[in-house]
């Protein structure tokens, strides 16, 4: 299994699109073109074996988001940004 | 008839019946994944026959649209090559067929991309970048089949064997085709010919596969002549159209 990120336009983030199944770290490239990609989505395109991935599944939930709950000051909210700035 | 009308017919009958056949899988595929890359190289190959049949119309100037041409003629009026009627066989025999008709493709549409035929040239160019990518997805199995497991190059070499006299039917050429590539408006057959053979031994080289020796070559490709399986294509293709005259979508 790979898991598929797929960048919609240059200077975007990949975004996680969903997986594939894959012999090789080829095919799952193309087989992600062939899945993710038929209808103009994509500009880019990266796999990665879904093994390597590192999730926070198991975690103790509430100890690893929580405390985040109440710091609205890291919120970049109080600054203007420039027309000229595009996905922001 | 017009040679350059017959000419697009073959390259337009080739790909509506390639098409044709390869989406015979759709839902059918190893897996999902490939399952949908076949079904996109298929309709790759109707959208190309499409745009081909569309110019051949235009040719003909009777008035007719690009559905007569696909959808209503005889079977000794198709003048597609053998090879893109054969059945898929297993998944070995299907990726060969799709290979050597990329390699095949890629050389032509490089080739037309050039053409004087301003037409020509802008369908070949617009579909130069889709057969790449046929290319390229063909030969990635293949390396795989041919370098796999024992049951894997077994089935690889029984797909050869069983295609290989087919191969030549792709350059067989139509009435007037000869003056249309002095007139470099298309390529020469026999030039197209002898670098898909040289491309092709190329990369069997690459992938450790055997050209068969035999030398013999199934004759008729392009004549009209076809093989037991083609009216079964037929039937299916037109079944909509025979039975419900002039139906649109």
């Amino acid at each position: 299994m790979w898991e598929v990120f797929i960048q919609t336009k240059p200077g975007l983030s990949h975004k996680h699109a969903g997986t594939v199944q894959a012999p090789t770290a080829e095919m799952a490239l193309q087989n992600a073109r062939d899945v993710y990609t038929r209808r103009m989505e994509g500009t880019s395109i990266w796999v990665v074996p879904s093994k390597y991935l590192v999730t926070s599944e198991g975690v103790d939930k509430e100890a690893f988001f929580d405390p985040a709950d109440d710091k609205l000051y890291r919120h970049p909210t109080f600054y203007e940004i420039p027309n000229d700035v595009k996905n922001m | 008839m017009n040679p350059l009308y017959q000419y697009i017919l073959k390259l337009a009958d080739d790909t509506l019946i390639f098409g044709q056949r390869l989406g015979e899988v759709c839902g059918k595929g190893p897996y999902l994944e490939e399952d949908i890359a076949l079904t996109n190289i298929a309709l790759d190959y109707l959208g190309q026959s499409s745009n081909l049949y569309k110019y051949a119309v235009q040719i003909q100037g009777e008035g007719k649209t690009e559905d007569n041409l696909a959808f209503l003629r005889l079977e000794k009026e198709y003048v597609n090559c053998q090879l893109s009627e054969l059945p898929n066989g297993d998944y070995a025999n299907t990726i060969l067929k799709v290979y050597f008709f990329a390699v095949y493709q890629k050389l032509l549409y490089g080739a037309l991309s050039k053409s004087s035929d301003e037409q020509l040239s802008a369908i070949a160019e617009k579909s130069l970048k889709e057969v790449k990518y046929h290319y390229t997805h063909a030969s990635t199995w293949i390396k795989m089949f041919a370098g796999g497991t024992e049951e894997s190059k077994i089935r690889l070499k029984n797909a050869v064997e069983n295609l290989w006299e087919y191969t030549a039917g792709m350059f067989a050429i139509t009435n007037g085709e000869e003056d249309l590539a002095k007139l470099g408006i298309v390529p020469d057959a026999k030039d197209l010919h002898e670098n898909w053979k040289q491309k092709v031994a190329e990369d069997f080289i690459q992938f450790g596969i055997q050209i068969p020796d035999s030398e013999f070559m199934q004759k008729g490709s392009r004549t009209g002549y076809h093989t037991e399986y083609f009216g079964f294509i037929l039937c299916e293709l037109q079944y909509m159209q025979r039975t419900y005259p002039n139906c649109v979508w």
